[in-house]
């Protein structure tokens, strides 16, 4: 249910067109809000889930009452519609005045826009409700993809690799808890397993989760990727996918595309586990009805891989300032805590428990009629996003492999 | 006066666009976009696009799925109107046609995906009491199939009603009914005679839309990205996958392809007429030679009822998706949903009131522009006694030809420029440079073929050049002209990427609301915009093929 977009090929180049780094926000945050106020945010973020949708107009509501301010939801298909946009209006010399005020983004979204200087910033230390952000348990609130973000964006939701699957007709003692026991259990149950195009960032996901588990150092990830250690490093990667690609669903010739595609196929009974970056996606999906109440969610033995989604305010947006009050907004405890509700959207919070007081942290208990909620412990540390030289490479080569 | 302008204003409001649209798609397409830093020209472009994995493959499995829709298309519709010519009963079938033709394409695709898939429909019909099944096969593929036979399918589920109302439409030229007698008389079979002496007449006047069809094959995405496999997908497709990348860079091999697929576009047409005159060559020889063609008659039945079953087929898939918007679960093996709601139609009642009714507006603004252009178009060559040149038609063709992703980049900035994004303006115009060419290939032959002898003796009575128009041509042109204006809404109604590029994502459509929460893949949404999006459209189908008799009781003629 996390917006990314597909294919990855290729980012190397667009990293080498630098451009210099917007302005910081030096105004204090009494002159940021009494400028926010009257102003109309429009929040570009992606609208495919109806419960987000539904989440991001109460926060309007709270934004008009507590700070007069509109936010207006841009809705999005693809996050790179939004960039898109941003790149068209600088080619046509509109530097200020933007359409496009707040962005719902991460990873290559993220870098691409921070790299080609369209993003305002840095700016997020500035917001009152910092203070409460985890810095030190959750890295990838500071690091995206092992790229410092340095306050260019707003840290707002916490994603996980997570598998799912039906209890019903999968028993929980014979799920796959590790890579190399995916493929055993591939084998035995044929067409039953598949991942996202690997175009799809889930379904590259899929790929470097199975590699930071099979790769002899996985601390090499986290440099970039070069033609002599990605060669080494991924060669069990592919000798295992070789094996598994027989077995999946479609016989691999075929994959859905996109995560959504994929958790439908298993709703429909085509497939028997799902791959997943949100770690309630089990107790979301039963509540919506999109999953039957048997559904559950589960990690990998060795932890699976954990990254931050953000709201970013583009160079040019036309209400920068409302923008910052609607991102500090989404970091206010009692959101935080709205959105972590299945009934909502699930996700879980980038706000550090011991920061918040103790009737703060009440606002976090799991609701008592949550199913197919893991705990905390259940899903244990995220292991960090490998530098995304690493992601593109292996798409390419899983096209140079598996594409002709 | 004015009416010397229409041409020049048309070309304005359609060229423009296109012009611009045609610069930012050519020149990224060799190196140069400055906003991402490229200042010179060179051909890496290309050489990304014919280097990508998969590349042939994806070039066959463009032209032959696209020439291939065309070819059944026009194979199926014919033969349907051969077939029912003289059956008035079968003729009612006719009633079917409005929700096939208003649907939109994509809401058509899912409901047909969903209808052949392992774990589809017709699987659950027959499971598990006939089959066994108590989960979905397993290596049964009926959809995204390597020879993109389903996307064909699916696209003929749209296509083909949409030939079929032209050809109804452009019938109306033709003396049918005495040329069908004539030829009985000579002893041909019903279906035989109206492809010897009905058609050949017929073809001329709907050999645009024709290629509007073939264009439409060829450039596919939003069907394509449901039924076309993926690996490689066709052209289109992967045009599309990189030029809605976060990778900024692509968009240089993106323009590449998307000018491929201009040139394939041309190439397709260049083919079909080569086609077309080895067909005419032969088809003079079959007619000529006369005889009773039994084999030609029972042919043309079978291609019919064929013609019939996909009818239906679409039909089933437009239900699906309607049964899916009231749908709690339902798992495979049911046949039915095992709990239904209403709840999804309510929480989404909000964004649907604001949706629906702009999409009518932009609707109706654009085909009322579209209509009236065309019409004084129409009009002003047949006054001045103009035959318009090839490099006009190519021109309104364009929008048709051009990918609509690679066009409106160029059309976002200038609209930037002018400070016109984010306005329903900016969406009315975008759409209507895609209604107009519908509205005018559906009206221009059956108003170019407009018996001259109407006016001729209107004239002669003294009526005036506008009186003849209005009292005249119009009214008996009534129906074609009604059917292009809903042509054209259901164009416009079907629109997302126009929508979003010049709505800068402000504006929400009832397909813009639809496509976005696509992306969630909930069935039971996208069963409900499915329905919407197919009302709205069906009220201007229904008007277009019911007003005529109304208001023409008294003129059969006419009706």
């Amino acid at each position: 249910m996390f917006q990314f977009t597909s294919a990855l090929a290729g980012m190397g180049l667009m990293l080498t067109v630098l451009y210099p780094a917007a302005a910081e926000e030096t105004r204090s945050w009494d002159e940021i809000s009494v400028a926010a106020r009257g102003q109309t945010v429009y929040f570009n973020a992606w609208a495919g889930d109806p419960q987000t949708n539904a989440f991001i107009a109460w926060v309007g509501d709270l934004a008009s009452k507590r700070h007069g301010v509109t936010v207006e939801h841009a809705k999005l298909k693809d996050t790179a519609e939004a960039v898109t946009r941003v790149v068209a209006e600088k080619a046509a010399g509109r530097n200020s005045g933007g359409s496009v005020d707040l962005i719902w983004v991460n990873g290559p979204n993220f870098l691409s826009m921070k790299n080609q200087g369209l993003l305002f910033g840095p700016f997020a230390e500035k917001l009152p409700n910092w203070r409460y952000v985890d810095t030190e348990k959750k890295p990838s609130n500071l690091v995206d993809f092992t790229v410092p973000v340095e306050g260019n964006a707003v840290p707002w939701r916490m994603a996980q690799v997570v598998f799912l699957y039906d209890e019903a007709h999968t028993p929980p003692s014979t799920i796959p808890k590790s890579v190399p026991a995916l493929l055993g259990w591939a084998k035995a149950n044929p067409g039953r397993l598949t991942h996202p195009t690997v175009r799809d960032f889930l379904g590259a996901t899929f790929l470097k989760q199975a590699l930071y588990e099979l790769t002899p150092d996985h601390g090499v990830l986290q440099s970039p990727a070069t033609d002599d250690n990605f060669t080494k490093a991924t060669a069990p990667l592919w000798t295992w996918y070789d094996a598994l690609r027989p077995h999946l669903w479609r016989a691999g010739r075929e994959f859905p595309a996109t995560g959504t595609a994929q958790i439908q196929l298993l709703n429909d009974g085509e497939i028997s586990l799902a791959i997943s970056f949100n770690p309630a996606d089990a107790a979301v999906s039963i509540k919506k009805g999109t999953l039957p109440e048997s559904a559950r969610v589960y990690v990998l033995d060795k932890g699976t891989i954990g990254n931050t989604s953000f709201v970013a305010i583009p160079y040019n947006a036309a209400n920068k300032e409302a923008a910052m009050v609607v991102a500090n907004l989404l970091l206010e405890p009692e959101v935080q805590a709205q959105a972590q509700d299945p009934k909502w959207i699930g996700s879980f919070t980038v706000l550090d428990f011991e920061k918040l007081s103790p009737e703060q942290r009440k606002l976090f208990d799991r609701p008592a009629d949550a199913v197919g909620l893991p705990t905390n412990a259940e899903l244990g540390t995220s292991l960090p996003e490998p530098h995304p030289s690493w992601m593109i490479r292996i798409v390419d080569e899983w096209e140079r492999r598996y594409s002709n | 006066m004015l009416l010397r302008l229409a041409p020049a204003l048309t070309l304005l409001v359609l060229g423009a666009p296109i012009v611009l649209g045609l610069a930012w798609t050519l020149l990224p397409a060799f190196g140069y976009f400055p906003a991402i830093g490229g200042t010179g020209l060179t051909l890496e472009p290309w050489r990304v696009l014919f280097a990508s994995p998969g590349f042939n493959r994806a070039l066959l499995l463009t032209l032959t799925t696209g020439i291939g829709t065309a070819v059944l298309a026009l194979l199926a519709a014919t033969s349907f109107c051969a077939m029912t010519a003289h059956h008035p009963s079968v003729l009612r079938l006719r009633s079917a046609l409005p929700p096939l033709l208003a649907s939109p394409p994509s809401a058509m695709a899912l409901g047909f995906a969903f209808v052949i898939m392992p774990s589809g429909w017709l699987v659950r019909l027959v499971s598990p009491w006939a089959t066994g099944l108590d989960r979905p096969p397993i290596g049964l593929v009926t959809v995204q199939d390597p020879l993109g036979l389903s996307l064909i399918g699916g696209l003929l589920l749209k296509e083909v009603p949409y030939l079929v109302l032209v050809i109804f439409a452009a019938s109306g030229q033709v003396p049918v009914e005495r040329t069908l007698a004539a030829a009985r008389a000579l002893g041909q079979r019903p279906a035989t005679a109206w492809l010897k002496a009905v058609f050949p007449q017929v073809y001329p006047q709907i050999r645009l839309p024709v290629f509007a069809v073939l264009a439409f094959s060829l450039s596919v995405v939003d069907v394509a990205l449901i039924l076309a496999p993926g690996n490689p997908p066709p052209l289109a497709v992967l045009a599309t996958r990189w030029f809605s990348n976060y990778d900024l860079s692509l968009y240089y091999p993106a323009a590449a392809a998307a000018s491929l697929q201009l040139v394939l576009v041309i190439f397709g047409v260049i083919a079909w007429l080569a086609m077309e005159r080895t067909a005419t060559v032969l088809g003079h020889r079959w007619i000529e030679r006369g005889g009773r063609s039994r084999i030609a008659q029972g042919f043309t039945v079978i291609a019919g009822s064929t013609t019939i079953a996909l009818g239906a087929l679409g039909i089933v898939a437009l239900g699906s998706m309607a049964l899916w918007s009231v749908a709690g679960a339902w798992r495979f093996p049911d046949a039915l949903p095992e709990t239904w709601q209403l709840s999804m139609w309510r929480t989404q009642a909000n964004p649907i009131g604001g949706a629906a009714e702009a999409t009518a507006v932009i609707g109706l603004a654009s085909v009322a522009v579209a209509a009236v252009l065309t019409l004084a178009c129409l009009e002003n060559e047949q006054r001045h006694g103009i035959r318009p040149g090839l490099t006009a038609l190519w021109l309104l063709y364009l929008p048709l030809l051009v990918p609509q992703i690679a066009f409106l980049f160029g059309v976002q900035v200038a609209l930037i420029r002018l400070g016109l994004d984010g306005t329903l303006f900016a969406v009315a115009w975008a759409h209507l440079v895609f209604v107009l060419p519908y509205v005018f290939l559906t009206l221009a032959d059956p108003f170019r073929t407009l018996d001259p002898r109407y006016a001729v003796s209107a004239a002669a009575l003294g009526a005036g050049k506008w009186r003849v128009f209005f009292a005249v041509k119009l009214p008996l042109l009534t129906r074609p002209f009604l059917v292009a204006c809903a042509v054209g809404f259901a164009v416009s109604v079907g629109q997302y990427l126009p929508t979003l590029f010049a709505g800068a994502g402000r504006i929400a459509t009832l397909t813009t609301e639809a496509v976005t929460l696509s992306s969630g893949g909930d069935r039971r949404i996208l069963g409900i915009y499915a329905v919407l999006q197919t009302a709205l459209p069906l009220l201007g189908y229904g008007l277009a093929l019911w007003l005529p008799r109304l208001l023409f009781r008294r003129f059969r003629g006419l009706a």
